[in-house]
């Protein structure tokens, strides 16, 4: 299946994944109203260390133990995406405690937020690799 | 074809149906299950209480995930397991295995106090109809006293903030949350939980009940209209050791989920099985070590290998918007941060990261979590970002790319 995939060599570390990601999932047309001022909280997020920098969303491991030690039966694996029912989920935060990639983290809401690869943003690409100007987040099958 | 039965059905049972069903789509599953409902998210009672779910949102797995699995599920008790004709019995019917997994799970311990048994309004907290009844009885004046300030109790008195008059928590420990915290954490979640109007008697429990009334073995007298005892639960085992299965605190399984029976497994809050943290065989009653080891021991019964042997304790807890994610063991050096309103704490030893406790910031604890679990020495990983905030750039750049580029 295909995932996004992050080459850290050609990341900028300019937070547009982030602006992207936010963006796509706010559910508003207009991108001025949906950034503007907005305290952004996307679902892919640019870690620094040094020089170094790279972007983090969720893997879609093969074998999720986020999905496994869920307590509220919220997350679960389709088609090979881990996806969360916001409506089950309670925030326990028992998948922050498991995620060995930290790809999981609060929402503005009750629920957890995690990358769910833009499947229900009706768009072709995932945001963040869309907006990536310089490929360093790819969607692709490896 | 194989005949698997599984005795409950709850979470460990839905991990060892999963399992099953990897590795063999043909085999007949009976789950044999006393609460009369499908597999519940347990945990999500006090959720309930508080309004954020219900019981419909509760389910565990979908509707027609028993049907999709071509499980028969049937609300019986099982009474008797028979080793040598290899058959289990409830009072209705007598079902055959040629593989079986024990996932009783556990049931709620309650000491015995002097004159307990005149008060009407006691319950536990461990199912929907505990919640249920314990819903049916309060009201907006009722004084609640609940024995036992562990996770149970203390998610109950959470359920019940804004439904009753008074909760006060009484427990002979002298701190919340003994067997997960240390005294520092705890008084932090404490004093968050007192904000909320909870009430403590630590290090005091009651001496006996008089009606409506506790007499505390420090004197103090506590009016109550409603009890809760959460003292601690014990593992269902008796069928287990009536069966000749050994047992000790739990049913003892090695790390296929096997125990001293050929055919024969056990999962969940029931079982007994490998604790890498201590480096013992220990009863690791959480939610997602239940489905880890049902899962395990499915494949197991349907004649693939699989091994679990990195089980150890965690927990994420919380109560009125204040997170505690803890994990592993509490030796070795110390690492400590501490602000008003949180806690950092990592312990290490032989070089390794054993265990933590985080309050208040609990960003990519997961990463912390994992470090433990793969016993990843700390010499192959920047200790100092360790320290300060868990994130990839832990591990060196072979392995960041490796999670960040491969399928993992
Ligand atoms: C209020 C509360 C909050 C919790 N919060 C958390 C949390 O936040 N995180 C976490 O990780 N864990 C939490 N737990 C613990 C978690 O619920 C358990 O670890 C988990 O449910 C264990 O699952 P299990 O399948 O082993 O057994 P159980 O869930 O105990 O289920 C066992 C089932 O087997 C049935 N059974 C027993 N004997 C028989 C028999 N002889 N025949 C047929 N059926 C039988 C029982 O009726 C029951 O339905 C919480 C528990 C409670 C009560």
């Amino acid at each position: 299946m295909k995932r996004i995939y992050v080459n850290e060599e050609w990341c900028l570390g300019c937070h547009l994944c982030e602006y992207n990601c936010a963006y796509a999932n706010s559910g508003i047309k207009d991108m001025v109203k949906a950034l503007k001022g907005a305290e952004i909280n996307p679902k892919i997020h640019i870690e620094e260390s040094g020089k170094i920098t790279y972007a983090v969303s969720c893997r879609h491991c093969e074998d999720p133990i986020c999905v496994k030690s869920c307590i509220s039966g919220a997350l679960s694996k389709k088609d090979g995406i881990v996806c969360i029912d916001k409506n089950k989920c309670i925030g326990c935060f028992t998948c922050i405690l498991v995620c060995p990639y930290g790809a999981i983290r609060p929402s503005d809401e009750h629920a957890v937020q995690k990358c769910e690869l833009c499947i229900n943003n009706s768009v072709e690409m995932p945001a963040c690799v869309k907006g990536c100007p310089n490929k360093a987040i790819v969607y692709e099958e490896r | 074809m194989k005949n698997y039965v599984i005795i409950g059905g709850s979470v460990a049972s839905v991990g060892c149906i999963e399992g099953i069903r990897s590795a063999d789509k043909e085999g007949k599953i009976i789950m044999l299950c006393k609460e009369k409902v499908p597999a519940y998210c347990r945990p999500l009672i006090s959720y309930y209480l508080q309004k954020k779910t219900d019981f419909q949102k509760m389910k565990y797995r979908s509707d027609k995930f028993y049907q999709e699995n071509n499980v028969e599920l049937i609300y019986e008790e099982c009474k008797k397991i028979d080793t040598s004709n290899k058959s289990v019995y409830t009072e209705k019917g007598i079902y055959p295995y040629d593989k079986l997994c024990i996932a009783t799970g556990s049931s709620p311990f309650v000491p015995h106090f002097k004159g307990i048994e005149k008060i009407k309004n006691k319950f536990c907290f461990m199912t929907q109809d505990d919640a249920l009844s314990l819903e049916k009885t309060i009201d907006k004046n009722s004084d609640v006293l609940i024995i036992g300030a562990g996770l149970i109790g203390l998610k109950c008195a959470e359920g019940l903030t804004g439904r009753v008059k008074s909760i006060t928590i009484c427990d002979l420990s002298t701190r919340i949350l003994s067997s997960i915290l240390d005294e520092e954490s705890a008084k932090l979640m404490q004093k968050n939980l007192e904000k909320n109007g909870i009430k403590f008697l630590l290090g005091d429990s009651v001496s006996e009940f008089n009606n409506d009334s506790a007499t505390m073995l420090s004197g103090k007298q506590i009016r109550f209209d409603i009890l809760v005892t959460a003292v601690g639960v014990k593992p269902n085992i008796d069928i287990a050791s009536d069966a000749s299965i050994e047992t000790e605190k739990g049913i003892i399984v090695d790390n296929n989920m096997l125990t001293s029976v050929p055919d024969i497994y056990s999962a969940g809050d029931c079982a007994q099985g490998y604790n890498m943290s201590s480096d013992t065989k220990s009863i690791i009653a959480i939610w997602p070590n239940a489905y880890m080891q049902g899962y395990c021991a499915g494949v197991n019964m349907a004649g693939q290998i699989k091994e679990f042997d990195n089980a150890i304790p965690m927990n994420a807890i919380g109560f009125f918007g204040l997170h505690a994610l803890t994990a592993g063991i509490y030796k070795g050096k110390v690492y400590k941060e501490k602000s008003e309103n949180a806690i950092k704490k990592l312990f290490f030893e032989d070089g390794k990261l054993v265990g933590y406790i985080l309050i208040g910031n609990i960003e990519n604890a997961g990463i912390y979590t994992s470090v433990i679990r793969e016993k990843i020495p700390l010499s192959s990983l920047n200790s100092n970002i360790l320290k300060k905030q868990p994130s990839l750039a832990v591990f060196n750049e072979k392995n960041r790319r490796k999670k960040l580029g491969g399928v993992v």
